[in-house]
């Protein structure tokens, strides 16, 4: 922001009043995101491998797993946020993008099982099992890792960019770009159960021995994940926030708010959602592939659509075009997910519908425009009593 | 296939047909000696800066625009006057490329065809478009709406570099001072008052340096000190931009062609093509125009 603001010794001519539109939680609200970020991905590891087992102190590796699959979730509740709380475009099928990052990383986990698997063959338990003799086309860069994580950027990428290019392009808007979103995710789901796309039908992959060469169930490796997870999410984050603080970034929340106005200004709104479109997939496709060595399976249910809903769900209760509130949505709705579903485990998807409901009736800003407002209460009690 | 996509085909087929069908040039568009053509500047040197001939648009068998033909010098202030249903949104809609016209032509200047560009492209070379609902950026402050509107780099990646320099800044500041919101520049647009947020709009298109604005109703909301302000600086416009103006305000529209260059011209709009042009005097002493307007 302080990017455009004028400074007094280059604009003589323009003085600026000194209220700044207020930003959502200040300042010190993204500074404290931040520094929580970095504190978790610190202090988690720390306590799980320094501290030793007996003590108070010590996190059992259930909480590091379930921490860096909800970080996973965070980066793409932070993608849907940049597609649909700053661009104005829901996406209901962001879950198809999530998957195929975890699949690419899946297809490579599975050909690094070796010769462990049940069937003791070069091929996937799976293949082996479908009588398969050599792999299909598709795995034959499956051996590599630097090759299979380019495709875990590149396949999402491109999915996106042809599938947004038509859809943007033909001017498909609102509802109706979100139930084409919704198919796409379902029609990649019922291709993949099959099991002769090739992906392992219905079970996907499991059964991960190593990454790297390196046994992936250790806790080190846990721990080394985990990080890595983190600090991916530090990054999305800085970009996102470098991205919606640009010019490019006012352009898109201008598309949200007068779209014919952005065109008649002589610009072209198609390059701006395709780019900012691609750029939110391929994030969910890295979250994707993070997820997937963590949490040791991939299949399709991933592609359900009620699985790309739950993305909406953790922005819209966290906070729509806010940087803050998906990732404090994805941690509330996914935290309070992992212990209502152990304390009360019929009641959860009450709880979920309850809580949408709430959200839309009561919070239409999510949670961080909960928190706003009660600064805003403050402050307008401040002025009061100054006032007095 | 949403219902609109396919009405939009429908209209493109037609529209491809009656091209085909009548695909013959008129006037004067090629290169000639001593006068070059350069794509994307507007040549206003046969003094016309819009010109449309036969534009006819039709909706489910209705005609917004029956062979409207219409032609703007360069440097002129036009009027459009019309009642409701008239075409005179429908006409800047074809200007402006969101509607594609069934039959006939629209050039700019008389070298710029504009039938075959997109919205966006069409308002790079230079026509600015002001709605009939004020139409600003809510959630941005009024100085982002200006710095939007900004003549520059339209591509993706240029916005994401792009930074502003000392004269943009003047530039701005200028028309902030232009549009009376200089103390505003840090609201939210979405705060603003109608008038004020008419005037953001008309502030935009400053920002753009079209060669052409097209107002659609520029005054509706506005209170009569503001009325009044917005009359001085369209006349202070006049010359160095063209300007068409459609409005129903009859006052405003007095104050526009009293001021400023003597002569002016103001056309009446009826069920999709022209009734009557001329003077004010003449067109209101017209019989014709009277009839619409007060019903038989």
């Amino acid at each position: 922001m302080s990017a455009v603001l004028p400074t007094p010794t280059s604009t003589p001519t323009l003085s600026m009043p000194a209220a700044r539109r207020p930003s959502f939680l200040g300042a010190r609200g993204r500074i404290g995101l931040l520094a929580a970020l970095i504190a978790v991905t610190v202090v988690v590891p720390v306590l799980n491998l320094a501290v030793a087992p007996g003590s108070a102190l010590h996190l059992p590796e259930y909480y590091v797993t379930l921490i860096g699959k909800i970080m996973c979730y965070a980066i793409c509740a932070l993608a849907m946020d940049l597609i649909w709380g700053y661009t104005g475009i829901l996406s209901l099928g962001h879950g198809l993008f999530f998957a195929l990052g975890g699949y690419g990383m899946g297809m490579y986990l599975m050909r690094q099982i070796g010769r462990d698997g049940n069937y003791q063959s070069d091929l996937p338990d799976f293949m082996v099992f479908l009588d398969w003799k050599e792999l299909p086309w598709h795995w034959a860069l499956s051996d590599s890792f630097v090759a299979q994580m380019l495709l875990v950027v590149l396949v999402p990428g491109l999915l996106a960019f042809v599938f947004g290019y038509f859809a943007f392009r033909s001017r498909i808007k609102g509802v109706y770009f979100s139930i084409i979103t919704q198919a796409m995710t379902f029609a990649a789901m019922l291709l993949f159960f099959r099991n002769e796309t090739g992906f392992g039908g219905n079970n996907g992959f499991t059964d991960f021995k190593r990454i790297l060469g390196i046994p992936i169930a250790t806790p080190t490796t846990r721990v080394a994940l985990f990080v890595i997870t983190g600090l991916t999410l530090i990054g999305c984050y800085l970009l996102a926030r470098w991205l919606v603080n640009t010019k490019y970034g006012r352009v898109l929340q201008a598309i949200r708010d007068a779209e014919s106005r952005v065109m008649f200004s002589g610009y072209d709104p198609l390059w701006y959602k395709l780019s900012i479109w691609v750029i939110s997939a391929v994030m969910c496709a890295i979250a994707g592939a993070l997820y997937v060595p963590q949490v040791g399976i991939i299949n399709p249910s991933e592609m359900s659509p009620a699985a790309s809903i739950e993305i909406a769900i953790w922005t819209a209760v966290g906070g729509r075009a806010t940087l803050i509130g998906p990732i404090v949505g994805a941690f509330f709705v996914n935290g309070a997910k992992s212990w209502f579903t152990v304390a009360f485990p019929e009641f959860w998807l009450y709880f979920l519908g309850a809580l949408f409901i709430a959200v839309t009736l009561f919070l239409p800003q999510g949670i961080v425009g909960l928190f706003r407002q009660w600064r805003r209460d403050d402050d307008a009690q401040a002025g009061k009593e100054e006032r007095a | 296939m949403t219902p609109e996509l396919m009405e939009q085909g429908a209209r493109l087929r037609r529209r491809h047909e009656a091209r085909e069908a009548g695909r013959q040039g008129s006037g004067d568009r090629g290169a000639s000696y001593g006068r070059v053509v350069r794509p994307g500047e507007v040549d206003t040197a046969h003094g016309a800066i819009l010109y449309l001939e036969d534009i006819t648009v039709s909706f489910d068998g209705f005609r917004a625009l029956n062979r409207l033909s219409l032609s703007i010098s360069a440097g002129e202030l036009r009027c459009i006057i019309g009642p409701n249903g008239a075409g005179k949104t429908t006409m800047m809609d074809v200007i402006t490329g969101k509607t594609r016209p069934d039959e006939g032509k629209a050039w700019f200047g008389s070298t710029i065809d504009l039938l075959r560009l997109r919205e966006s492209e069409i308002a790079q070379i230079g026509i600015g478009r002001k709605f009939q609902k004020p139409t600003v950026y809510e959630q941005l402050t009024v100085f982002e709406n200006l710095e939007l509107a900004l003549k520059a780099d339209r591509r993706v990646r240029a916005s994401m570099f792009s930074r502003l320099g000392g004269e943009q800044l003047d530039r701005i500041g200028e028309v902030l001072a232009l549009i009376h919101l200089k103390d505003h520049a840090q609201r939210t647009a979405g705060n603003l008052s109608h008038g004020q947020k008419q005037w953001l709009e008309i502030g935009m298109l400053l920002m753009q340096d079209p060669k052409l604005l097209l107002l659609d109703e520029p005054v509706a909301g506005m209170t009569d000190e503001e009325t009044e302000r917005t009359a001085e600086l369209f006349l202070s416009l006049e010359g160095s931009h063209s300007l068409v103006v459609v409005e129903h305000d009859m006052k405003f529209i007095g104050e526009l062609t009293q001021g400023g260059r003597n002569g002016k011209r103001v056309t009446v709009l009826h069920e999709g093509s022209v009734l009557a042009e001329g003077t004010l005097a003449d067109v209101q002493a017209n019989e014709k125009v009277v009839e619409v307007y007060l019903g038989r």
